[in-house]
């Protein structure tokens, strides 16, 4: 044994049993953190190089084909919000784990996503039967006519419904879209059960209530087990009182539809089973991914609006009653009392913009908060290069991608706790939306403190590598198969 | 042959409230927290009932029922403050145990501090409180040395001889012993008289930790079983040292477990075998010659499985908040009033830092058991929060006294922050 023994010599023969007996009970014991240190690094390194070890490698080649038919409301890049990007994100990586997907969504224009080729399955005009493959060959995007998106709301849908008439004079042609939201869901609904006839599939997968409807309509024609996908809800997007009772309605006839349901978050479980009573058997938890890029990319940053030492926090999103965004000017007038060096950034517009311009005027730091409005592409990239810190201060927030989204520029964040983020990230700061004191007390240590800064950044920056919609897609797979494995269909 | 020499730490931190950039300035109560698991008092009380009061008439009645029973404490300053101010009969308890002749004390810093890797001087200013603290309540004056959390190396063992003291206790740590056994005595490198005790972990950890897990294959552990052992060592080694933290008993195990029954009659099960014995620190270091000498040139500590500073220094918050607080040293011993002096130092306390660690923070673990906050980041902000407040107070205290008592104390901030960092870039 000398030589090649991990023992040191003064160990006796007999107690080289014992020891190796206690090297399996060392690492099971709360003192054993060897076990996790590897895990640690596995992740580690995985989180590197997430692209490299492709999971659709993984499967086994024998793994069955599963053929989705999927609703959703929108795709990049004419999105909205998060959730058109959610749900193209985890169609691609369901497609590269052998899930061959039709993807049926609502359009109001003829012709839709350039590089996607998408045909309307319902116009007579256009031949919906035709297939169009996309980047992918086991996505096929359908489209139905509609005059649907998401975040619509009922009085924002008479809106747009009287331009789409304007220009497009569809009133007059041979697409007839509902008055009201509502009745457009459920005319939305009808067309989406024709192309359900027409399509060989086994399971519906639907995302959010817009598409519970159509979701519902393609499990009654074709008797199979329907997923429904709860990215938000309508207690989410709104005050408690001003809850829309058919969208809670039609959220309910989804949640109650459907053999299994898919959250967000488990704080948006939670409120499933709080909210709607439903059990909280019925549902699993998914959390969003994003797809980080490892290419190192060149750092864009606005130097003028830093100048003289200023930190710049930072919101992204829609500014509307659920995002929160009152509270964090509340913070700012607060934290800007104890350091004058801090700028705050809100990009977005919403139905709140101006109530919260005016909340800066009111609390005179106007010189202190800027509103450039909604930004994409090189814009976006120089405001997240020259953040100091990001704020998500939701009111209720199902996930929160643009947390991760923050993270993937390798900027500190502060999450609401009511919020799915806040599950995902340990390295971020926590507050509760509401105290406005304790946010302004974390603004002031990141700012104050580039130590902690750094930590969150780096730190959060790993985590958010972790979240791949690869995984994601992986744990919607394993639904689909315990739900086709109970042979009930 | 080989003699069981028990060692338990007995500490608790003053944790400090939640503290908001909005108190600094205006509160200076910085360890009374109207939260439970933050108040220094309730958990106090909390451990009392629990291990404390317990497991000293436990060990009382061993010490009275076996001649032959030795057992060996440090109790950190801190911790004697508390039990003074909120629960007497708990140091009552310790002295009832120490008047019995076979209670042996160990020094360490009163605050429970880092200080050794920061400032020898604040090192020294603490060791020498502890050692008027534990002669003010006890009558003793400590022969063996522990440091914090047993951080330990060649120069603190260089530093801990020119004090005077016999002894030193460190971590038995297997990349230092390589093939030699830690149930020896053994001589720090470089000294010339003072000699080594180190933990046996392994069979300190079978209590300590593993005692209650039912996935270990020796659960459950008896007083016979491991007494049992200890007879394995025959022939192999002069002792068994069995360092833990005192809270293992009640606390860490509880008593649901059977830690007490188990502690009841390990010493009659080890008593059973004629050539056992129990020794303290200062008999052992007495008894045995040293066996060779051993080189620890990195810090080397008790706490998780790297064995080194990385509880409480591993990551940029901690490494800052700890260089933030040394910076101040030069001006607080200057201008400082004492309520000052004494905020300062219990932010000291090495649990501060133990609190902001990250490390395994993802997957939860011993880390998030121990820590009062809601995340290292938590903890970390009230700590640098506090920090701005005792500037504020510091900067007080200067317009006060506008003259230093020290001559080589330089108003100006900048070279003392060098010289900071300097030091803790070298040390950790």
């Amino acid at each position: 044994m000398e030589g090649k023994s991990d023992y040191p010599r003064w160990i006796n023969f007999f107690m080289i049993k014992k020891i190796t007996k206690l090297k399996k009970s060392i690492l099971s014991t709360t003192n054993g953190v060897g076990s996790r240190v590897k895990q640690l690094k596995k992740k580690v390194v995985k989180s590197v190089s997430p692209k490299k070890v492709s999971l659709s490698q993984k499967i086994p080649k024998v793994d069955k084909q599963r053929k989705v038919l999927m609703f959703g409301w929108e795709l990049p890049p004419y999105n909205s919000g998060g959730l058109g990007v959610a749900c193209y994100e985890l169609a691609e990586a369901m497609s590269k784990q052998n899930s061959k997907i039709t993807f049926v969504l609502p359009s109001k224009y003829d012709k839709s996503v350039p590089f996607m080729d998408v045909t309307h399955a319902d116009s007579a005009k256009t031949n919906g039967q035709q297939e169009q493959s996309v980047t992918d060959s086991n996505i096929k995007i359908q489209t139905v006519r509609s005059n649907l998106s998401p975040y619509l709301n009922e009085t924002s849908y008479m809106e747009q419904y009287s331009q789409t008439e304007r220009h497009y004079e569809c009133s007059r042609g041979n697409c007839q879209y509902g008055e009201t939201l509502i009745d457009e869901v459920y005319r939305y609904g009808e067309a989406a059960a024709e192309v359900a006839q027409k399509e060989n599939f086994e399971i519906i997968h639907a995302h959010d209530w817009l598409s519970f409807p159509a979701g519902i309509k393609a499990k009654e024609v074709s008797h199979k087990p329907l997923v429904v996908h709860v990215h938000a809800l309508e207690y989410d997007r709104s005050h408690e009182g001003g809850v829309n009772a058919q969208i809670c309605a039609i959220e309910r006839s989804g949640m109650q539809a459907a053999d299994k349901i898919i959250a967000v978050s488990g704080y948006t479980k939670q409120r499933i089973v709080d909210y709607y009573g439903i059990s909280a058997e019925k549902i699993e938890v998914v959390h969003n991914g994003i797809n980080i890029s490892n290419k190192p990319t060149k750092k864009l940053t606005l130097k003028s609006i830093k100048s003289g030492g200023k930190k710049m926090v930072l919101f992204v999103g829609r500014i509307t009653y659920q995002k929160g965004v009152d509270y964090l000017i509340e913070a700012a007038a607060k934290a800007l009392k104890i350091n004058k060096k801090l700028v705050f950034m809100i990009v977005g517009s919403g139905d709140m913009s101006h109530q919260i311009i005016n909340q800066a005027a009111n609390h005179a730091i106007s010189d202190k908060v800027f509103f450039p409005g909604f930004l994409r592409g090189e814009e976006l990239s120089k405001i997240y290069g020259s953040a100091d810190l990001y704020v998500m201060p939701s009111v209720s927030e199902p996930f929160g991608l643009v947390a991760l989204e923050a993270l993937s520029h390798k900027v500190p964040v502060i999450v609401s706790k009511q919020s799915g983020a806040s599950e995902v990230i340990m390295h971020s700061l926590k507050v509760d939306f509401w105290d406005t004191d304790e946010l302004a007390n974390k603004i002031v240590a990141v700012i104050e403190n580039p130590s902690l800064a750094d930590s969150l950044s780096k730190n959060g920056h790993k985590e958010a590598l972790n979240c791949t919609w690869d995984c994601a897609a992986k744990k919607c797979i394993n639904v689909y198969d315990q739900l086709l494995s109970a042979s009930s269909f | 042959m080989p003699s069981i020499c028990f060692y338990f730490q007995v500490h608790q931190p003053y944790r400090a409230k939640k503290y908001s950039v909005f108190n600094v300035g205006n509160d200076h109560d910085y360890f009374e927290s109207p939260e439970d698991r933050l108040s220094n008092e309730k958990i106090f009380h909390k451990v009392a009932e629990k291990s404390y009061l317990p497991t000293n008439k436990v060990i009382l009645g061993l010490l009275n029922k076996h001649p032959e029973m030795k057992v060996s404490y440090s109790l950190s300053g801190v911790f004697i403050e508390q039990a003074e101010k909120f629960n007497p009969e708990v140091l009552d308890s310790f002295k009832r145990l120490v008047d019995t002749g076979r209670a042996e004390l160990l020094e360490e810093t009163y605050h429970h501090s880092l200080s050794f890797l920061y400032s020898k001087d604040e090192f020294k200013r603490q060791v020498k409180l502890h050692r008027d603290k534990i002669k003010e309540h006890f009558g003793v004056e400590p022969k063996v040395f522990r440091n914090t959390e047993l951080i330990y190396n060649n120069d603190l063992a260089k530093e801990i001889e020119e004090m005077g003291y016999q002894g030193i206790i460190a971590e038995g740590a297997d990349h230092i012993l390589g093939w030699r056994s830690p149930n020896f005595v053994y001589k720090p490198k470089g000294a010339k008289n003072l000699k080594l005790l180190l933990k046996n972990y392994k069979l300190s950890d079978d209590i300590a930790f593993r005692f209650s897990n039912k996935g270990w294959s020796d659960h459950p552990l008896t007083a016979e079983k491991f007494s049992n052992w200890v007879n394995d060592h025959h022939g192999n080694g002069h002792l068994i040292n069995l360092f833990m933290d005192y809270e293992t008993f009640g606390e860490h195990q509880w008593e649901s477990t059977g830690i007490f029954d188990f502690l009841s009659h390990l010493p009659e099960y080890v008593l059973r075998h004629p050539d056992n014995s129990f020794v303290t620190p200062s008999e052992a270091i007495a008894q045995y010659q040293h066996f060779d000498e051993l080189d620890y040139p990195h810090f080397v500590s008790w706490a998780d499985t790297e064995r080194d500073l990385s509880a409480w220094l591993s990551n940029s918050i901690q490494k800052d908040a700890a260089q933030k607080l040394y910076s101040l040293e030069k001006d607080i011993m200057a201008y400082g009033d004492d309520r000052l002096i004494e905020d300062w130092r219990k932010m000291q306390t090495s649990d501060h830092f133990y609190y902001m660690c990250t490390k395994y923070f993802s997957d939860g673990d011993v880390h998030k058991y121990f820590n009062p906050y809601e995340t290292p980041y938590e903890a970390f902000i009230t700590y640098m929060n506090i920090l701005s407040d005792i500037r504020h107070r510091l900067d007080d205290c200067k317009k006060v006294n506008k003259a230093p008592t020290s001559k080589k104390v330089v108003k100006k901030t900048s070279p003392k922050k060098t010289g900071a960092k300097k030091s803790v870039s070298k040390k950790s």
